[in-house]
């Protein structure tokens, strides 16, 4: 019956005026050095590097790159660290992870501001997702610290040592969240790299330890590429390696790592489908399709990139996805309208521009909203491929942007073989009004983590990670102590 | 903008075919309307907007012609201090100050509405609301607000109301039939739903939260289901149905967060008095201090504004 989709009217008079964040009362540094044993030093090779905006193009800050000494000295100070945090009276330890998170509640608004600075991401989702979530997790794990025996009965825990962690810039400060926070509650010291496009909220996250007087060495922070983290994942001091980001890097890590007794963590890429039945609330699915695909630009390892829609209901959800999608705002990471901020890098827009020409040469219909986006940075609309199948390229590998490919199915069966026909299983997401289907789903669909009737939900008790090729080991709730533990 | 009963075929909606609601969605969905930062230009066109939506109400036991009078003289005159203004949209009034208000109104565009069918319980017998319109209408009445048969309607009784509302349809003749669900008395966003389909498939020119007796009266997710319902009743009929939330809105500041929700559900063509009304009178005085507010840059004391 339903006649014409995706015919409503967005454009026309009542526009909403600029509502930018004020920057004013943001503090940031020309150049920012590495914090090896609770001060900030000079890198070695006194090299530097720049860390841009990627919404404006402009250079926020230089910092330090780190060279195998640097990474050599930071590990060097974790170790020695380790002998004060290691044996502190555990209740103690607590105190410092909640100050830091006391001090990061207090500082939210500078650090939103940062993170959409640097990372691009809408300060809608900086301010209301990420540093809620990092207080969350600071709060959470430091009410673990003295508690560790009851967290894994008739165990002895123990910490590893010395654990190097490697995050990605999708979730800047987040990500340091989920790594420092169980790795201290659970006694060992720490050494971090940022990813190199965005470096500054784990810069300023180190201002922040060093005003908790955490004691110096427990955590170090290290910046650079590719090459710094290498230093860390191959040093022989480290006990312990926790990475996020792409599948690629995993294999190279997980390879370095063969033969070696480091423990580690691996959460990796992801292909997740977010499957809709014809008996689900449609509106709130399609609203659910939004928050899977367009949620940080699309650049979320969990992110809902492949719609499974019924038959039955695909016209009218695609439909109501595309008028729903003409309301999407894409421009300033900083103003509070914003929906879908600045793509990450030139690097990852051209990986996404990769991706939408091999969608089309493949076949596949492109459909992207017409809103208008800035002249400088990078940018990309929110797109759908549609008619495409298992075997398209958009379909299997992980794109990291605001790009869905929609496909349909006929039955529950159906349905599961889709959205397992993949190498990974990070996520996943199923929209019905039965409970006993949801039930169903969950348990026939490999993959870490399944929303049902909502998306990209977070919670630091709910543990977190992949099978196949999304990674090995869980972060997050109880399950993210026992990767930071000696449990003899 | 109403559509004569003969130009549409009214039919009983096939229920089975209507979308379930999730109410957490729903919430959710709102509390990012609500997070839409309205400033300088945009708010002034806002507010603007709002006041040119407002139905100014007064539905008392206690209502008198001179009140009726006075309610009238202030639609007319929001605030001549201000340049510039539009008037409200339309006085909202019992059937038996309908001749009242109509005389008051002569020369100008605002619209007489009248409540009828035994507003606000609907507990009558279809002939008396019949009656209760035609009285309503023959007195002049551009619009006529009615009550759906909550009891029918929990009773499963849907073809009831729907037969009350084609017969109430035919009964308003050229008169806009706002056809109000009293929300707050149906339980659950799925019946909210459910009744708004079957209004506008029955005929209603627009679709009401509530009649103001009853809390809650209008919130933000119930409006929310009912837009989505006229969203959907648009795409399979190309009919504008319009929306009125009544009851509860009274801050500038609630009355900019439904614009926006109005805006990114339904869109540019629903942002005009002819397709969304704001039940409400207390609103219109918040506006016009907002108002004030964004010409002068100070606030002024609620004595400066008329209150009637």
């Amino acid at each position: 019956m339903v006649r014409e989709l995706g015919k409503l009217d967005f454009k026309g008079t009542w526009q909403y005026a600029a509502a930018p964040e004020s920057t004013d009362h943001v503090q940031l540094g020309d150049r920012y050095d590495l914090f090896i044993d609770g001060d900030f030093v000079a890198p070695a090779a006194g090299k530097y590097f720049d860390t841009i905006s990627p919404s404006t193009e402009k250079v926020l800050a230089s910092v330090a790159l780190s060279s195998n000494v640097d990474v050599d000295r930071a590990v060097k100070a974790a170790r020695g660290a380790c002998r004060v945090w290691g044996r502190m009276k555990p209740a103690e330890r607590g105190k410092y992870i909640y100050r830091i998170a006391r001090i990061i509640q207090e500082r939210a608004r500078e650090f939103a501001v940062i993170e959409s600075m640097d990372g691009g991401k809408p300060i809608r989702e900086s301010r209301d997702v990420d540093l809620p979530l990092v207080a969350a997790h600071f709060f959470y794990y430091a009410g673990w610290a003295d508690k560790l025996e009851y967290a894994f009965p008739g165990k002895r825990p123990a910490p590893l040592g010395v654990a190097g962690q490697i995050i990605p810039w999708n979730f800047p400060l987040l990500m340091a969240a989920w790594k420092i926070a169980p790795a201290l509650a659970c006694g060992n010291t720490v050494v971090l790299k940022p990813a190199e496009t965005t470096p500054l909220t784990a810069l300023k996250l180190a201002e922040v330890i060093r005003d908790a007087d955490v004691p110096p060495g427990v955590v170090n922070i290290v910046t650079g590429a590719g090459e710094t983290g290498a230093a860390i994942v191959e040093h022989s001091d480290v006990d312990k390696i926790a990475f996020t980001g792409s599948t690629d890097v995993g294999r190279q890590i997980q390879k370095a790592l063969a033969g070696t007794a480091k423990k580690y963590t691996l959460e990796l890429g992801g292909k997740a489908a977010n499957i809709i039945f014809e008996d689900a609330a449609i509106d709130q699915a399609v609203e659910g399709i939004v928050d899977g695909i367009f949620f940080n630009q699309g650049h979320v390892c969990c992110a809902g990139s492949r719609l499974l829609v019924q038959e039955s209901v695909a016209d009218e959800v695609l439909g109501k996805l595309k008028d729903r999608m003409e309301t999407l705002i894409v421009g300033d990471p900083l103003d509070k309208n914003t929906d879908i901020g600045a793509i990450n890098s030139p690097r990852q827009l051209e990986k996404i521009e990769s991706y939408l020409a091999l969608g089309r040469t493949e076949g596949a219909e492109m459909y992207q909203s017409s809103v208008a986006v800035p002249d400088t940075g990078y940018w990309c609309r929110p797109t759908l491929f549609t008619g495409v199948s298992q075997s398209n390229r958009v379909v299997q590998e992980e794109i990291f942007g605001p790009v869905l490919a929609v496909q349909t199915f006929r039955t529950m069966a159906e349905g599961i073989d889709k959205a397992n026909n993949t190498p990974y299983g990070l996520s996943g997401g199923v929209w019905t009004d039965k409970g006993a289907k949801i039930f169903h789903m969950t348990q026939k669909i490999r993959a870490g983590v399944i929303w049902a009737n909502t998306f990209n939900k977070f919670d630091p008790t709910s543990p977190f990670g992949g099978y196949k090729e999304s990674g090995v080991g869980r972060e997050g709730g109880l399950h993210g102590l026992d990767a930071y533990l000696s449990l003899g | 903008m109403s559509i004569p009963a003969t130009e549409f075929a009214s039919r009983f909606p096939d229920l089975s075919r209507q979308m379930r609601v999730d109410q957490v969605g729903v919430e959710e969905r709102v509390a990012r309307f609500c997070k839409r930062s309205i400033k300088n230009q945009s708010k002034v066109q806002a507010l603007s907007m709002a006041l040119s939506m407002i139905d100014l109400t007064t539905l008392e036991g206690q209502d008198t012609p001179g009140k009726v009078r006075q309610l009238c003289q202030k639609a007319l005159h929001l605030h001549d201090q201000l340049p510039g203004l539009p008037h409200v949209a339309a006085v909202c009034v019992y059937p038996t100050m309908v001749a009242v208000a109509r005389q008051a109104l002569a020369g100008h565009d605002i619209k007489v509405a009248s409540v009828a069918t035994a507003f606000p319980s609907g507990q009558s017998p279809l002939a008396a609301k019949l009656a209760d319109i035609k009285m309503a209408v023959d007195s002049g009445a551009d619009e006529i607000d009615m009550v759906i048969s909550r009891s029918a309607f929990l009773q499963g009784n849907y073809a009831r109301v729907f037969d009350e509302i084609g017969a109430v349809k035919e009964e308003c003749g050229s008169a806009h039939l706002k056809v109000i669900l009293e929300t707050g008395e149906l339980g659950t966003l799925d019946r909210v739903r459910r009744a708004s389909v079957i209004a506008m498939h029955a005929g209603a020119d627009f679709i009401k939260t509530s009649t103001g007796k009853i809390q809650p009266a209008a919130t933000m997710p119930v409006t929310l289901v009912m837009l989505q319902a006229i969203r959907d009743f648009y795409y399979e009929t190309d009919r504008l149905v319009g929306m009125k939330p009544a009851g509860g809105i009274s801050k500038s500041k609630q009355a900019i967060q439904y614009l926006v929700m109005l805006r990114e559900v339904l869109g540019e063509r629903w942002l005009t008095p002819e397709l969304f009304r704001f039940g409400a009178s207390s609103l219109a005085n918040d506006v016009l201090m907002q108002l004030q507010k964004q010409a002068t840059g100070v606030y002024q004391s609620p004595d400066y504004f008329s209150k009637d």
